[in-house]
């Protein structure tokens, strides 16, 4: 499986020009014989999107959707963009569309609502994580926050996802002598996640300032051993086209066969018991 | 409180470089005073795209210190910027001399507001975005002026403590003489800020940074023995001057106010 990782920097509000920037990216993508490209969270419409929220939303019907699902014809994508449903909720999704047709769509469940997010305000928060089935294996998308549940990696992990995507618009910030905190700890739980999970994990962070928040990039992957496979510049618009071997995932579980050891029935029974220790 | 220097310079560079290009200008306009604060502010900019575009005027009244000119004249060289002298005394001393009764206070007022007019209107001459000159201490304090030296369009160091500030500057490479000299507003022969403040900027840092950065409350940092009277004056100055770290109060009559519900980033579709 050929991923092409976009580290993308969208311009704040500006659907139509960052639509261009991904058609742009898509057309390399399909020109280096890639099956999927990934771009970061919200990719289509820049992060602090305040009241442009309900400018900027759009459902399938959409000319730029209907774009996208017209390029999914020869590779699959996935973007972020500001979901509006039929009964004028405001989601915070990313789509995995190929084949012309909607496989996937996401909506961040976990919504960042304290020091410099306020995503609580602005969007509806999704329900539910569901892994998907693609021609490239199951698939679980999480949008930035969502990778810090452990519901989410919990659910993802025990519906069978092999790989998973994060999207993520992560601010660097706390920028002292170990670096920032913000990179620090997204390597950290990336690489966590990949070897716990024991699947293949593409990490897709933008760049660029918005208002003074610089967004860090810095995207990456791993394999279901754990093991990075490629790193993005920080601060620097990039793309990555990677090579995951789908068959490190059964080496991964054999060597380290936490998914088929997991107790389901420990969360539920702590759950049937009130949910309290 | 220790800054990864180099990421740190690179967020600031790209900063200054994406906040001013992203809205079709190419270059910057700052007040040079021969301090430690713009220098800091100019290297960064130089360093974002190079000292040509950056415009860089040294403001004097004449009881400016000549060494605060001279000072600015070697940031200016260090760092190959636009440098230009604009003596502001004849265009303040008419309105002091219409206020016999002016207290220094309101005379540093006048100049640094005066300074502003002048920076904001070679802003227009040259196509340059102003570039903010406080640091986060200050900021924090209330230690300059309201749409005065506290004007600007973009401000790359106004997150970094005075400290900080001096970390940095040493990294960058800033002349020597303008990191070791004592920080002044330069409003009257000998003056200080840190005699002003009546505490040293380390000494307010180390109290800024737990309890701003950090999120320590009062009875913890008494525990951790900072003295009561001294946090209690910090925490007031921070408070009392919150209104310059402000836009407008506006009053509410409509559904839809302007920085209350009518919310939009500056960098609305840029």
């Amino acid at each position: 499986m050929k991923v092409h990782i976009a580290q993308t920097k969208p311009i704040l509000g500006n659907v139509e020009k960052n639509a261009e920037m991904h058609f742009k990216i898509i057309a390399e993508a399909v020109k280096s014989g890639c099956d999927i490209v990934v771009f970061p969270e919200l990719s289509l419409t820049g992060y602090y999107l305040l009241d442009l929220v309900y400018e900027v939303a759009m459902d399938e019907t959409h000319p730029t959707y209907q774009q996208f699902l017209e390029l999914s014809k020869d590779i699959a994508i996935v973007f972020g963009y500001v979901e509006e449903s039929a009964d004028r909720r405001f989601y915070n999704s990313a789509a995995f569309v190929h084949k012309g047709k909607t496989v996937h769509t996401h909506r961040k469940v976990y919504l960042p609502d304290y020091t410099l997010f306020e995503e609580g305000r602005y969007f509806a928060a999704g329900n539910d994580f569901r892994a998907f089935d693609t021609e490239f294996g199951k698939f679980g998308i999480l949008i930035c926050e969502d990778a810090f549940h452990m519901s989410a990696l919990y659910v993802l992990s025990q519906s069978g996802v092999q790989n998973i995507l994060v999207l993520s618009n992560s601010p660097a910030r706390g920028n002292l002598e170990e670096g920032h905190d913000a990179s620090n700890f997204w390597q950290t739980s990336n690489k966590y996640i990949a070897g716990v999970l024991t699947v293949n994990l593409v990490y897709v962070n933008r760049v660029g300032v918005e208002d003074g928040v610089t967004f860090w990039g810095g995207s990456e992957a791993y394999n279901a051993k754990g093991k990075k496979l490629v790193e993005l510049d920080m601060f620097k618009e990039g793309t990555a086209c990677i090579n995951i071997d789908m068959k490190t995932v059964r080496t991964a579980r054999i060597e380290t066969p936490f998914l088929r050891d997991e107790k389901q029935f420990i969360i539920k029974n702590f759950i049937n018991e009130g949910g309290q220790s | 409180m220790r800054l990864n220097l180099e990421m740190t310079t690179d967020i600031l560079a790209n900063f200054i470089k994406e906040e001013t290009e992203k809205i079709g200008l190419k270059n910057v306009v700052l007040g040079l005073s021969g301090g430690i604060d713009s220098a800091l502010s100019a290297a960064i900019a130089a360093k974002a795209f190079g000292g040509e575009r950056v415009y860089a005027y040294c403001m004097p009244y004449k009881l400016s210190s000549k060494e605060s000119l001279e000072d600015a004249i070697k940031v200016a060289e260090a760092f190959n910027l636009n440098f230009e002298v604009i003596e502001i005394t004849d265009m303040v001393d008419p309105y002091i001399a219409m206020n016999p009764d002016m207290s220094k206070l309101r005379m540093g007022n006048v100049m640094a507001r005066q300074r502003m007019i002048c920076l904001f209107d070679m802003s227009a001459k040259v196509g340059g975005i102003v570039l903010g000159t406080s640091n986060k201490t200050e900021l924090l304090l209330g230690y300059g002026t309201w749409y005065g030296d506290l004007a600007s369009a973009i401000n790359p160091i106004g997150d970094l403590y005075k400290t900080q500030v001096w970390e940095l500057s040493e990294y960058l490479g800033i002349p020597d003489c303008v990191i070791k000299k004592k920080p002044t507003a330069d409003l009257w022969e000998g003056q200080t800020d840190e005699q002003e403040l009546g505490f040293t900027y380390h000494q307010a840092d180390e109290l800024l940074y737990k309890m701003v950065d950090e999120r320590v409350r009062t009875a913890e940092l008494i525990e951790e023995g900072f003295e009561p009277s001294f946090i209690e004056s910090v925490e007031t100055r921070i408070r009392r001057n919150q209104f310059k770290r402000t836009t407008p109060v506006i009053a509410k009559v409509s559904q839809r106010t302007i920085g209350r519900d009518f919310r939009y980033c500056r960098d609305w579709g840029y």
